[in-house]
């Protein structure tokens, strides 16, 4: 620079602004790095992120009720709903209009499933009424009110038309409301009958259960992982591989061998009865309820647990535990006044990983579960793929993906998502 | 091949040009079925001989069937047929054939006769419960028990489910509402006649469920045929119900002690349905496969090796000794006179209008 | 705590051999479900349980009927080959896309990096269900379900968070002078790539490979929805034989499955080690 003017600005060798030409050199590289990530990001998008959020979508979608009865919907807006009167001629010659045109391409029994979900029973109104209402002469056939609450008496129950008034906007929050055993009812929220309650149950039990899973996981987690920190490194390379070997078997296969393990003529229950601490006609009961999900899944979630564990405890220096000791600190007072403080880090990582990942769990309660050991995507398989309430699966999909964001976020905080490492 | 009225456009081409022929139709098709050793009766019984006959024709199994009617509506939604033909139950075929998901069929037209000439709809007869539904077969939902684990007693009646002092034990159910809550009313009282109008109330779906509450501790649910034989042979549970031809694969086939309970069995049906926007080539393909394999020779072939009763009338006299073991197959049928003492009618019309409710109620129950 | 010192008491002693026994306790509940199956994999019966012939270790107990069935039945073959199919084309999707973006990734001024890094990570963390569902829906409505490159690019998209934390992993611990040394010394970006950070990071872009691989390998949930009955896979073949018709031939398959999970793992390793060599770190 000894030969540039005291007084201009500071040049690059091509004569421009050294501080624009760094500039220029600092966009390009932010460019050239986003470049190399949009595939990816592109990709991802495509592949993932809409194919979720399209899922999403679904669960406030209430566009089929004004679909298919469009005229009665418009024919409704003139009713009270607070009436205890049923609604007029017109409102019924409109349905029988409606119910005409979707019987003829079949898809009357799409809006009474949809509309079943809030009032049971509604459902086999619409189908019974579709079949015979499908032959009717809608132009010149009244009075409809009479005829049709004479082909199915549910067509005078009021709360038949209270439900396709309530339901017949664009976007609901219903399917929102049945996630938390709640419905829309004429006059806003209301609680669902408790025989129809199973939501909030479930929800709850996921999160206790995965609670005791990432605990038994900790237990069993932190004195492995004080081990291989404190061994030497080719043993702790060896015992690793103990570690990492179920994390690279097959989820299916650890889950069909637990199956075999824990069934009441199984290995462990064979062997206790061997030993005499069990007899033989009162074997445990393993599976097929809540112990046997905490068993299967602490063992498929335990390398999760113990390799952040691991890394954190890597870098605690000995030399403290020493120092404590020689400063007059017994054994437990040394670990526990300073070792566990510094080895809290890969604790909360590992907790909130296992935690994430036992939350969503699907296969292994479906197999080894029962009706007592299975989580909340149990039920949103159900809807998705044997009910088809899928509208429904999406509400609780949607509850449950923000419990684990809000736990990624977490995670992101603490540990920073950048620091996961697998093995 | 033969070429009957398979239909007119098909057929004209078939005469004028004989090449052109399966050209027009797909030579790869998937079948939706119920896996085990009903998927491969069905594999030995229709498909081996079918592609037998026509060289280049691949068959793929997906065994959906249990959950057929969500994934149509599915594929149905996105326009996106991807099954070529389904083995559902009678109910799930009225179902389908009402929200339009299933084709329609003309029993006769699309189907053979019987060799004595008998159209197809007055063969099958009552069993074409539906527009879209071909029937196969008559089964029935049943119990099996340990006979080394029941006690000295075997259980006689579909209410020893019920009675955990004389049969203390697991049994297995499904995990559905269907059978249980009729089996539950009736045991707990109601007449046999009765049943459905009890069940369309719900004080009656409450009495249904404060029976089932009984055993409720005791109960291992199931959801595929599969699982009551294996629980059965692992001693997991001590009587269970299932399919009648699945307990007949383990009694028989695999000669577990397992006994079998023949008291209110659930009569039901089985069979195809053709899913509605197929693509021309495809439908076609699907067509001419469902008329070879529900003829009446087919049909009783596949009594050969699975206990289930063919279902058209001209196919029982033709149902002969198991494939492999050589037994005689018609004492084990659910139809055979000694097993159908007291049977219990299922009724497909009121569950395809009242599933979704029940279903609902059933699940809460479940995880209470 | 490597060894005991001498002067331990024996109050310490007691400790020392009990916390042994407790970690090689936890070692067991790691290992012995795993390898449980194995000898189970030889039953001569059809059922899973160890018979009495088995535990007198009577050779009629045992045979190989369950392998042959795997290797001679239709279906199973298949589910093996559409795996095969499936696997390594995920898997090179995966890694490319992934490679890139990681090196992109860990340039040193990369604006939103963190929200970035969320969405790239968020495959492995939103529950698999949810994914499932998804895909299902919307791959159906622009016809890729139930294709081969439909369940290609899901299990690709599962892959991904793999590939990119332990390539970037790799990138951490490289140096950057390298590149310009080799950019100074008048190579051209791409020459610089595969000359001198290529060879540097192959070791963690090939265990972000065998990540994704035993991703898509493992995969069943997906698969079920996104696939038809033409993609079959492994595990999904598995699925249905815990389901469907209950069979010792998945014991069969799951001990093949086991020994392909220690080849794979012993390759991570030796790729992990061989890494933090080149890179000139000690071991661990």
């Amino acid at each position: 620079m000894s030969d540039t003017t005291q007084n201009g600005p500071v040049l690059a060798a091509d004569g421009t602004p050294l501080k624009r030409s760094l500039a220029k050199a600092l966009r390009m590289q932010k460019l050239r790095a986003l470049m190399l990530i949009a595939p990816l990001l592109l990709f991802i998008l495509v592949t993932f992120i809409l194919p979720v959020g399209d899922m999403l979508f679904r669960s406030v979608d209430n566009r089929i009720v004004q679909d298919v009865l469009p005229n009665t919907v418009r024919a409704l807006e003139n009713w009270d709903a607070a009436s205890s009167e049923l609604p007029d001629e017109a409102v019924f010659a409109a349905m029988a209009v409606d119910l005409k045109a979707a019987a003829e391409i079949k898809v009357h029994t799409k809006v009474a499933k949809r509309l079943n979900y809030e009032n049971p029973g509604m459902a086999s109104v619409f189908r019974k009424s579709g079949r015979k209402v499908r032959k009717w002469d809608v132009e010149n056939e009244g009075p409809y009110k009479e005829r049709l609450i004479e082909l199915n008496d549910g067509w005078a129950d009021i709360e038949l038309w209270r439900t396709i008034k309530t339901y017949s906007g664009q976007r609901t929050m219903g399917y929102f409301l049945n996630a938390v055993d709640m419905k829309l009812g004429a006059d806003g929220a209301e609680v669902r009958p408790e025989t129809e309650r199973i939501y909030n149950t479930m929800l709850i039990r996921t999160m206790r259960m995965s609670l005791i899973i990432t605990f038994s996981c900790i237990m069993l987690g932190y004195p492995v992982a004080w081990l291989l920190a404190n061994i030497t490194t080719r043993s702790a390379n060896m015992l690793l591989i103990l570690v990492l070997l179920p994390f690279w078997t097959s989820l299916l296969v650890r889950t069909s061998s637990w199956k075999i393990l824990l069934q009441q003529q199984g290995v462990i229950n064979d062997v206790l009865v061997w030993i005499g601490i069990v007899g033989d006609d009162n074997r445990l009961v393993l599976i097929n309820n809540e112990l046997g999900t905490i068993i299967a899944m602490t063992h498929i979630l335990l390398p999760f647990m113990i390799l952040p564990m691991y890394s954190v405890m890597q870098t605690i220096q000995p030399t403290y535990l020493r120092a404590a000791k020689s400063l007059g600190a017994t054994n437990w007072t040394a670990f526990w006044r300073v070792y566990f403080p510094q080895s809290v880090p890969g604790i909360g990582a590992g907790s909130i990983l296992v935690f994430i990942l036992a939350v969503g769990y699907y296969i292994t309660p479906a197999l080894v579960g029962g009706t007592k050991g299975t989580f909340i995507s149990n039920l949103i398989a159900y809807h998705i793929s044997s009910s088809g309430n899928w509208g429904l699966g999406a509400a609780l999909g949607a509850i449950l993906l923000a419990v684990v964001l809000l736990l990624y976020w977490v995670y992101d905080k603490i540990v920073g998502i950048d620091n996961v490492k697998l093995g | 091949m033969k070429m009957t009225k398979l239909s007119a456009l098909v057929m004209t081409t078939a005469l004028v040009a004989p090449a052109a022929f399966a050209a027009d139709m797909a030579n790869e098709m998937t079948l939706v079925s119920w896996g085990g050793s009903y998927q491969s009766s069905q594999d030995k019984a229709y498909v081996q001989p079918y592609i037998a006959n026509n060289p280049g024709v691949k068959a793929v199994w997906d065994e959906s069937s249990a959950e057929a009617v969500a994934k149509l509506r599915a594929m149905n939604e996105a326009g996106n047929v991807t099954w070529d033909l389904v083995d559902v139950v009678a109910s799930d075929a009225m179902r389908l054939c009402d929200e339009g998901l299933a084709e329609e069929i003309n029993h006769d037209e699309d189907l053979a006769a019987a060799p004595d000439g008998t159209s197809a709809s007055e063969d099958f007869g009552d069993l074409l419960v539906s527009d879209c539904f071909i029937p196969q077969i008559v089964y029935s939902t049943t119990f099996g028990y340990r006979t080394d684990l029941v006690g000295a007693e075997a259980p006689t009646s579909v209410c020893d489910i019920f009675d955990l002092a004389k049969f203390p034990g697991k049994r297995s159910l499904q995990k559905r509402p269907i059978d249980n809550m009729e089996w539950a009313l009736y045991c707990d009282g109601v007449a046999k006649d009765d049943i459905y109008d009890v069940l369309g109330t719900d004080e009656g779906v409450a009495r249904g469920l404060a029976k089932l509450d009984t055993i409720k501790d005791s109960v291992v649910w199931w959801s595929a045929g599969a699982e009551t034989p294996q629980l059965l042979a692992d001693g997991e549970v001590v009587m269970g119900s299932t399919f009648n031809g699945r307990l007949f694969s383990a009694i028989a086939e695999q000669n577990q002690p397992i006994g079998m309970l023949w008291d209110m069995q659930s009569f039901d049906l089985d069979g195809w349905i053709v899913p509605a926007g197929l693509p021309a080539d495809r439908k076609a393909r699907a067509m001419d496969f469902l008329k070879f394999a529900t003829d009446t020779q087919r049909l009783a072939d596949q009594a050969a090796y699975i206990s289930y009763g063919p279902a058209r009338a001209s196919s029982a006299p033709l149902v002969g000794k198991h494939a492999e073991l050589g037994i005689e197959m018609a004492p084990h049928m659910p139809t055979d006179p000694a097993n159908a003492g007291n049977v219990h009618t299922y009724d497909y019309e009121w569950w395809a209008d009242n599933r979704d409710d029940l279903d609902a109620k059933f699940q809460a129950w479940l995880v209470k | 705590m490597s060894a005991l010192p001498p002067y331990a008491t024996t109050g310490q002693r007691a400790w020392y051999y009990s916390f042994r026994v407790i970690c090689g306790l936890i070692f067991f509940f790691l290992i012995a479900p795993i390898v449980v199956i194995i000898p189970l994999s030889f039953n001569s019966q059809d059922f899973f349980t160890f018979t009495p012939e088995m535990l007198r270790l009577d050779p009629e107990g045992f045979s190989l009927k369950h392998y042959r069935d795997f290797f001679s039945n239709d279906s199973w073959q298949s589910a093996m080959w559409n795996s095969l199919k499936i696997a390594p084309m995920a898997t090179l999707v995966s890694v490319t896309f992934g490679t890139l973006a990681a090196i992109g990734l860990s340039q040193p001024h990369v604006p939103f990096r963190r929200a970035i890094m969320a969405i790239l990570i968020s495959p492995m963390i939103v529950p698999l269900i949810i994914s499932a569902a998804g895909m299902y829906f919307f791959y159906s409505r622009i016809g890729l379900q139930g294709t081969y490159i439909g369940v290609v690019l899901a299990h690709a998209a599962l892959g991904i968070p793999f590939v990119i934390i332990t390539v970037t992993a790799t990138l951490v611990g490289f140096d950057r002078s390298l590149t310009r040394a080799a950019a100074n010394m008048g190579a051209d970006p791409v020459t610089t790539f595969f000359r001198i950070q290529m060879p540097l990071i192959l070791p963690g872009v090939i265990s972000g490979g065998l990540f994704a691989f035993i991703t898509s390998f493992d995969e069943v949930v997906v698969v079920l929805f996104v696939g038809s009955a033409g993609q079959k896979t492994l595990p999904w073949q598995m699925f249905i034989g815990l389901r469907e018709q209950i069979s010792p031939t998945i014991l069969a398959v799951a001990t093949i499955l086991v020994a392909i999970s220690i080849a794979l793992l012993a390759t991570v390793e030796m790729l992990r080690r061989r890494s933090e060599r080149l890179r000139g770190m000690s071991p661990s």
